[in-house]
């Protein structure tokens, strides 16, 4: 069992009785970070003038393709292997690390760099290399930090997002034995530095995949540091990491594509870099591993397809207030926030995740910012009523029994009023009870019940007066 | 004001009133039991545009408890009650805009069947009857206090409701109404979300009690009085915003 799962399973921020607050040390609070990017990026969505079209067509095409998953995949790797890639296809995390390491192993490889990719993350790679004995460098400034820092990332698009710069001083100082600052430029230089010797040294080279293209067997890697761009070009040997869902059938999409993501990821027009990969350069080698892991658990389940729509830009996280309270980290696996709530449930499994789609208050700012129209919070009351059917940690006869219980009582205004009238006598004598127990204690932590109203129902108002109000003459 | 996120907001093809047409009241549970006068002045309101009503008293709530909890079994049994107290009736209004979300949005989810669906697309929200569907804009309501509106997430992400609320408030006598800072951000509640992540929960209803001690209001309206049960429990557990008061904005539209 890896310690992604493990730590799933303990997730704090889900417990009840945890506040699970996520404190920001240091000058900048995740939060308003998070606050301000949303603000910033939905600014510049609007900018295209036909934005909405742009989205529903996205939504389309996405549709379309993980659709046909079967044909565009095939012809991804028919066109991209004439051009001298090799394609490796991979059932689960454990097939993926098991291509990966017999790529490095054969090759001689004693150091890989690493461009960003969530794929990785979602394997363990790292840990793989490690046990092997091969020396992985994350290059992308971020995830370079949570690296060094021993972390993982808070945030899919932007890893260190809570950390600032003075922590980054003090890692730098601490693991690379730097002297401390905190400004901004010096503490580019040094990482630059830092990972030059890496790029100029490494024996492989890894990327992810920000989108495959079916009809001209390409790929995409977005990027603004330029690491991406030397993790792939400057080791003999590029490993490029991809889930099936990124697949699109055509490059004449791709520039919607790559506006939205930029636009909604980092707040950009276009990523400072874009590349693409169309085969193995003459003398260096390319290996495309295609991972499923958990995906088609999601084509299984016809409702829940749009989830494979995601382009990873990680919207939804910075307009959720939940995530905007609990950091990454709380979510407990590699995809954090709405779109984590309703992926992860199916790449790791209910009975391990089922308490993620219960993570929201159902608000939907995350599906308003998507800019690929996926209907996350609906996704979200879908895999809560799989969670409670299925064998998962919210599936509990106690919680049944109760809404069995309140199911009946509501078919009949009889019962309903018994119901609500004991409801109301608890909420009298409430204040009188020394200890609030269970789901009362929950609400009144910090709230006040409501207030019980001294008079009757409506019902018993409708009765006595409400029947008999007369509608107004219209003139 | 103009929605800060890109994604428009939803918008309805709604149906023509014929004046004489029967309205059904659909209060909801918590408004029967606990919040009555809202229902009161709801029905009150409606009838001043010459609208008869009609509560048929075998309504209980729209389900959407059990719903929201993954409970969709259990919710069926409650629909199939509401749908079966309605079904005579054309127009179904509610003073509620999450609840009329989980009638018109999400009856779809647990029953696709036609009769179904079609009595939970029946079902309007009390400010979007009385603007979109029979053209009020201004109740002549006078209410001289400093007033500031929450925006539930539910009547304004699924349904499109945001402007109905705002122009029928600005429109009444003598109001000072202020603008309440990150109007569109969650207050936290969430139905069982409030209680099965209650330090999430509070900590986005802080945020909320903050914006509005900013707007110097002393009172907060809603279409939803859902949101401000929770508001209102934490504004008053502290004594420093105690007096801020939480009202139905069908309580201030009908003051004359």
């Amino acid at each position: 069992m890896s310690d992604h799962q493990l730590h799933l399973e303990g997730a704090e921020f889900l417990k009840a009785e945890n506040a699970g607050l996520f404190e920001p040390k240091g000058s900048v609070s995740m939060g308003i970070c998070a606050e301000r990017s949303t603000k910033h990026n939905q600014d510049l969505l609007r900018q295209i003038p036909y934005y909405q079209d742009w989205r529903a067509a996205a939504n389309g095409i996405k549709d379309y393709a993980i659709g046909n998953l079967d044909k565009l995949l095939v012809e991804f790797e028919r066109n991209i292997t004439a051009r001298g890639a090799v394609v490796h296809w991979a059932k689960d995390a454990e097939e993926a690390n098991r291509i990966v390491l017999d790529i490095a192993q054969e090759n001689n490889v004693k150091t890989v760099v690493k461009a960003k990719s969530m794929v990785s993350e979602e394997m363990e790679l790292n840990h793989t290399f490690e046990s092997a004995g091969i020396r992985a460098v994350e290059t992308d400034l971020g995830e370079y930090l949570v690296q060094l820092a021993k972390q993982r990332p808070t945030h899919i698009v932007t890893p260190a997002l809570h950390l600032s710069a003075e922590d980054v001083g003090k890692l730098f100082s601490e693991k690379l034995d730097e002297p401390y600052t905190a400004e901004h430029q010096a503490l580019t230089d040094i990482a630059r530095r830092h990972l030059r010797e890496e790029f100029i040294n490494a024996d492989m080279g890894m990327s992810g995949c920000n989108f495959g293209i079916a009809d001209t067997g390409s790929f995409v890697v977005v990027e603004n540091e330029g690491n991406a761009g030397l993790s792939t070009a400057t080791p003999p040997i590029h490993v490029a990491l991809m889930g099936i869902e990124k697949v699109i059938p055509s490059i004449q999409y791709l520039p919607q594509f790559l506006n939205l993501l930029a636009r909604s990821g980092t707040g950009q027009k276009l990523t400072t870099y874009t590349h693409l990969f169309h085969g193995a350069t003459p003398g260096k080698k390319l290996h495309i591993v295609i991972l499923d892991n958990g995906r088609t658990n999601v084509l299984a389940d016809p409702k829940a397809r749009m989830g494979l729509f995601c382009i990873r830009c990680g919207a939804c996280l910075n307009a959720c207030p939940v995530y905007r309270r609990v950091g990454g980290w709380a979510y407990g696996w590699v995809y954090p926030g709405p779109i984590g709530s309703i992926i992860t449930p199916h790449l790791v499994g209910m009975d391990k995740a089922a308490k993620l789609p219960f993570a929201s208050s159902l608000c939907g700012a995350c599906s308003e910012v998507c800019p690929v129209k996926i209907d996350i919070p609906h996704q979200l009351v879908h895999l809560r009523h799989r969670a409670v059917n299925e064998r998962s940690p919210m599936n509990l006869l106690s919680e049944r029994i109760i809404w069995r219980a309140w199911s009946w009582m509501f078919q009949g205004p009889k019962r309903y009023g018994l119901a609500m009238t004991a409801v109301k006598l608890g909420v009298r004598m409430a204040r009188f009870l020394p200890w609030h127990p269970d789901k009362l204690g929950a609400w009144t932590r910090g709230r006040e019940l409501p207030q019980v109203p001294g008079r009757g129902s409506f019902r018993k108002w409708w009765r006595q007066e409400g029947k008999n109000l007369k509608p107004a003459k219209k003139d | 004001m103009t929605q800060p996120n890109a994604s428009p907001r939803p918008t309805w093809d709604y149906p023509k009133y014929e004046p004489g047409d029967t309205v059904a009241l659909f209060i909801p549970c918590y408004i029967d039991q606990f919040f009555p006068e809202i229902g009161e002045a709801t029905a009150k309101l409606l009838t001043r545009y010459g609208v008869p009503l009609a509560y048929p008293e075998e309504q209980t709530c729209c389900g959407q408890p059990a719903f929201n909890s993954g409970y969709w079994e259990e919710a069926r049994g409650v629909i199939h009650q509401f749908c079966d107290a309605f079904e005579s009736y054309k127009w179904i209004v509610s003073p509620s805009g999450s609840c009329t979300a989980m009638c018109r949005v999400f009856f779809e989810h647990v029953d696709p069947d036609e009769r179904i669906v079609g009595i939970g697309q029946r079902v309007f929200e009390l400010t979007e009857f009385l603007v979109n569907i029979l053209g009020v804009t201004d109740t002549g309501a006078r209410f001289p206090e400093k007033v500031t509106m929450h925006s539930g997430c539910h009547g304004r992400r699924e349904l499109g409701i945001f402007e109905q609320p705002l122009t029928l408030l600005q429109n009444i006598r003598d109001i000072d109404y202020r603008e309440l800072p990150n109007i569109e951000e969650c207050c936290g509640f969430g139905g069982t979300f409030s209680v099965k992540m209650p330090g999430t929960s509070l900590a986005m209803g802080k945020t909320k009690v903050e914006n509005i001690v900013k707007t110097g209001a002393d009172v907060v309206t809603s279409i939803d009085i859902s949101c401000l049960m929770h508001v209102g429990g934490i504004l008053r557990r502290d004594k420093a915003t105690r007096h801020i008061q939480c009202k139905h904005i069908s309580e201030l539209l009908v003051q004359e």
